[in-house]
């Protein structure tokens, strides 16, 4: 096994992580982590592929979206907060009503 | 040469290792506060990972953003979210109830291992060695008008992907502002410590910003990298009290916000209206269009972070 191999299996474990985690924790700052840590998962599944080059250079094309992603992940994460400090501040608890206790 | 291939395999089995801890004790560990601390500490042990791949570039972008501003935005989050939670419970003392989640943590997790042994297969069952598209890359890398492959790609042969993420961007900010914005966050007089690594840190955050606008033309770096150490000039300045001149919150800040975005859109017409494809320079001026781009979507790209960061709505002059 490669080390690119190895990191691409360690973003699989990372993505699973993070979307365990979005299922099951109920406070919205913890899924808004989750979230970013299945998106560094994805990340780092596309780098690590993009090391398949033998003793070359690695493939510059999946660097390039990785750094998008990263960008258009801070913003999705701050547009995020700001709907849970609304709902925070609406209710005092950043929890989504799950509909059976109301 | 064996010593060291198994010093490389142990370092990559502890970073593999450290992602995992730091990631499960991030989503787990029960106080907020240091939940965020460690998906900090998370972000910087993923450049790591990034140089270990050969991807310094990624590696800049995640130390400042990754790590740096969405740390930055999440402390100011919970800051918000304490404050909120406070003034509720002061307000109404009977309706506190404790949250709990009544579905099965069983379930979700052996579906999950599912899933996870699916996509382990399909990455272990992908070819062990595939150059991409870095041939093509390093074919063309001559016309694009600068020899970071990295860079060629983002401002050049996909400079499409780059327009659009500038204007995500700019919608996340629109969407913030739309939405009423925040309350600003607590204007406490800057210590000592932190009024003077002010002072001191921002020229020198600002040059490092250039350097790396500049860099990025044949090294690691580039416009996200410089506008991220800008964003953090910025958050400081913020942090330590400093706001924008009213005057400057409305024309001046919107028109920097928009530069990036939009000086984009008039190259993607203009090499239409050229005969040519969206966004395909002629390859003589590739070098100075990518350079004044770049140069706007820094400074879009520093500027609408740290709105994000401050979160406030810039006032109306009718509307007080």
């Amino acid at each position: 096994m490669s080390p690119a191999i190895f990191y691409a299996l360690v973003g699989v474990g990372l993505f699973c992580l993070g979307l365990y985690a979005l299922i099951v924790r109920a406070h919205l700052l913890r899924k808004i982590l989750a979230i970013n840590v299945m998106g560094s998962g994805a990340f780092l599944v596309l780098a690590a592929l993009a090391k398949r080059t033998a003793n070359a250079a690695p493939d510059p094309v999946p660097h390039a979206m990785v750094i998008t992603g990263i960008v258009v992940a801070v913003s999705a994460t701050a547009f995020a907060l700001m709907l849970m400090s609304k709902v925070a501040a609406e209710t005092g608890q950043a929890v989504l009503p799950d509909g059976r206790s109301e | 040469m064996e010593a060291l291939t198994l010093l490389q395999w142990i370092f990559d089995t502890l970073t593999g290792l450290g992602l995992w801890w730091l990631a499960w004790r991030a989503l787990a560990s029960p106080q907020l506060f240091r939940a965020v601390v460690l998906f900090v500490a998370f972000g910087l042990l993923m450049a790591l990972a990034w140089v270990r791949l050969d991807a310094p570039d990624i590696a800049l972008a995640e130390v400042a953003i990754g790590a740096g501003l969405t740390g930055a935005l999440l402390l100011a989050a919970l800051a918000r979210l304490t404050a909120a939670e406070k003034a509720q419970n002061v307000a109404d003392q009977s309706g506190k109830r404790k949250y709990t989640v009544r579905t099965s943590r069983w379930l979700p997790a052996a579906l999950l291992s599912v899933v996870a042994a699916g996509l382990a297969y399909s990455v272990l069952s992908f070819p062990p060695s595939s150059a991409g598209l870095s041939v093509e890359v390093a074919a063309n890398l001559d016309i694009s008008g600068v020899s970071n492959p990295v860079t060629a790609v983002l401002l050049n042969f996909r400079g499409y992907d780059t327009l659009l993420e500038m204007l995500v961007l700019l919608l996340a900010l629109l969407g913030v502002w739309s939405l009423g914005g925040l309350s600003p966050p607590r204007a406490a007089p800057a210590g000592l410590v932190l009024d003077t690594l002010t002072r001191v840190l921002t020229p020198v955050l600002i040059l490092v910003a250039a350097y790396l606008l500049w860099v990025g033309g044949h090294a690691p770096g580039g416009a996200f990298q410089a506008g991220s150490v800008l964003a953090a000039a910025g958050v400081l300045l913020l942090l330590a009290g400093w706001r924008p001149h009213p005057g400057m919150t409305q024309l001046p800040l919107r028109l920097v916000v928009v530069a990036g975005p939009g000086l984009f859109l008039v190259a993607a017409l203009f090499t239409i209206v050229m005969g040519r494809h969206l966004l395909e320079y002629p390859p003589e001026r590739a070098r100075i269009l990518i350079v004044i781009l770049e140069t706007a979507a820094a400074l879009s790209i520093g500027t609408t972070l740290a709105a994000l960061f401050l979160g406030e709505r810039p006032r109306d002059k009718e509307r007080p």
